[in-house]
């Protein structure tokens, strides 16, 4: 707990002691406020739908960009030498610096709490939709960040290890969209893709219900690719 | 303290450690001396646990490197290589970073950030970041973390490259009063720094060990003839024929000439006292002698002749 709790703080504090932080938060919020008022007054109705509905793409691009760095610069540096020596589990750092991306996003989200404040100053909205979808985000959230912390791991370069992590987020979102499932042909295939798509079970929550299988999807999404981090981490020893 | 049995560890095809045994013991400052490329660092990071061997084991005070790496990792302070730091933290930072995983308890982190401060001479840069660091300065900050949970044994890889001489003092300096108390094992491509501070030097070359033992036993190995550079006023073709004739000479060559002056380098059997007999060569022929001086046979000679490189010559120097 000790060692997870050191490595949170020291790529915590990281964040905000380079400009990533402050950047990415300004333009996420930017961006989703962009996308959150502009169809707002058109529509005229007290929820935040279109807000939610791209929220999957806002992050294919945002969220990557908050992992790149993780592994990928440790091993740029060369620091990883100095870190994998010292008395540590792999999934120790591994977890460290899952959760201190996870922390940084959670705050961006907390400061995005001003758009449902003004909706409901605005209007009497449908409170339960708001808030399964805030869990939906974080839930969303922390699986992009899962899959961009294993493409940090593949490489030592920041700009592959980003554009992996989107590339991989993408398949996985693309999957679960009607586009491809109308495509498919087959039934079973389709309702395979479809659970696995990363912005299915989002869509679920937005109906404003908290379902266990939504959640156990999200967990388990996280819990296979933090392992899968945490193996490529191993078998880099083997050289 | 350090037992490594047949060691081996492969990148694809090329064998870096080439099956290397040996051990170390509490008080030995233990240096691996060898070309760039030699395996080096790769034995060091197996010993680290930072990456794996392919062949045979390897213990640190009796723990296991593969089994119980925990355990050795905390008993190992290492610098790796050119001291790869977090640039975007404060020194300070770094190093209360690197005593909470290390298990400092919270009450003696701040002594003991304090003394590496005091032992890596630090005073001048606790209030800037790590990247402002000058390259000293990094090496510097590099060893403060090793030492900071007060390690049994330490590692370094290459601790001097990259710095200007005074600083290479200074960390030569530091390695022999750290290495009083600690073991010490560190690696380096220059030679007198291993007779400056080693206790013990392993010679490494293509992954293997070459050659293992004290520098004056090393030393002596190398002594095979004695090499003597004179320099001698007089006539040339006499002194050439003359110096043909003196059975302990096995060859000369005439390196210069200036202004009548004749410059020999003269190579001779191994125990002839070679300086001493040409001096009265020189002196019973009535030329005059300018220049005298016997060649100590180092380090340089017996590592030139185990790594079969002669190229590394200006390397070595």
């Amino acid at each position: 707990m000790n060692n997870i709790a050191a490595i949170f703080k020291k790529e915590f504090r990281s964040y905000f002691n380079s400009p990533i932080a402050y950047i990415f938060i300004t333009f996420f919020l930017v961006l989703s406020a962009w996308f959150f008022f502009r169809g707002f007054f058109i529509i005229n109705q007290a929820n935040m739908r279109g807000f939610f509905t791209v929220m999957p793409w806002l992050y294919l691009f945002f969220v990557p960009a908050v992992t790149m760095k993780l592994w990928a610069e440790e091993r740029k540096l060369g620091t990883v030498e100095i870190l994998m020596t010292l008395p540590i589990k792999d999934y120790e750092v591994v977890l460290g610096k899952y959760l201190a991306s996870f922390a940084l996003l959670g705050v961006t989200i907390l400061l995005s709490l001003s758009l449902p404040i003004a909706v409901a100053a605005l209007g009497d909205p449908d409170g339960g939709p708001i808030i399964c979808g805030y869990i939906g985000l974080l839930l969303m959230g922390a699986a992009y960040l899962s899959i961009g912390l294993f493409a940090s791991t593949l490489t030592e370069n920041q700009i592959i290890s980003f554009i992996v992590g989107i590339g991989l987020c993408f398949v996985l979102l693309i999957i679960g969209e009607d586009i491809v499932l109308f495509n498919i042909g087959s039934a079973w295939l389709a309702s395979v893709f479809s659970y696995l798509g990363l912005g299915t079970h989002f869509s679920s929550l937005l109906r404003g219900v908290l379902d266990s299988r939504d959640l156990i999807y999200y967990f388990s999404l996280i819990g296979f690719f933090l392992y899968l981090s945490t193996l490529r981490v191993q078998m880099q020893k083997v050289g | 303290m350090i037992e490594v049995k047949n060691l081996t560890k492969r990148y694809g095809a090329t064998v870096a450690v080439d099956n290397v045994s040996f051990n170390a013991k509490a008080g030995e400052v233990l240096g691996f001396l060898g070309p760039n490329g030699a395996g080096k660092t790769t034995t060091m990071r197996v010993l680290t646990c930072y990456l794996s061997a392919d062949e045979g084991n390897a213990t640190v005070d009796g723990y296991d490197v593969f089994d119980e790496s925990v355990e050795v990792r905390k008993r190992i302070g290492y610098l790796p290589e050119s001291a790869p730091l977090y640039t975007d933290m404060g020194v300070i930072d770094y190093l209360k970073f690197i005593a909470q995983i290390r298990d400092i308890p919270k009450s003696q982190r701040q002594q003991r950030t304090k003394e590496v401060i005091d032992i890596c001479g630090l005073e001048s840069v606790i209030q800037k970041d790590v990247g402002e660091l000058s390259k000293g300065f990094r090496q510097r900050l590099g060893l403060a973390q090793s030492l900071i949970h007060d390690p049994p044994i330490l590692i370094m890889d290459e601790p001097t490259s990259g710095l200007d001489p005074n600083q290479i003092i200074e960390i030569r300096n530091l390695i022999k009063d750290i290495g009083k108390e600690k073991m010490i094992i560190f690696s380096t491509h220059i030679l007198p720094e291993v007779s400056a501070t080693c206790s013990r030097i392993l010679i490494i070359n293509d992954g293997k060990i070459v050659a293992n033992g004290t520098p004056e036993s090393l030393a002596d190995r190398a002594k095979g003839g004695e090499v003597v550079d004179i320099t001698i006023r007089g006539p040339a073709e006499e002194i050439e024929s003359k110096l043909q004739e003196l059975n302990f000479v096995n060859e000369f060559d005439r390196v210069n000439t200036v202004d009548g002056l004749l410059s020999y380098r003269i190579t001779s059997d191994k125990g002839k006292n070679a300086a001493e007999e040409l001096f009265q060569f020189v002196v019973q022929n009535g030329w005059s002698l300018t220049e005298l001086r016997q060649e100590s046979v180092s380090l340089e000679d017996v590592f030139l002749e185990l790594t079969g490189e002669s190229d590394n010559r200006e390397v070595a120097a």
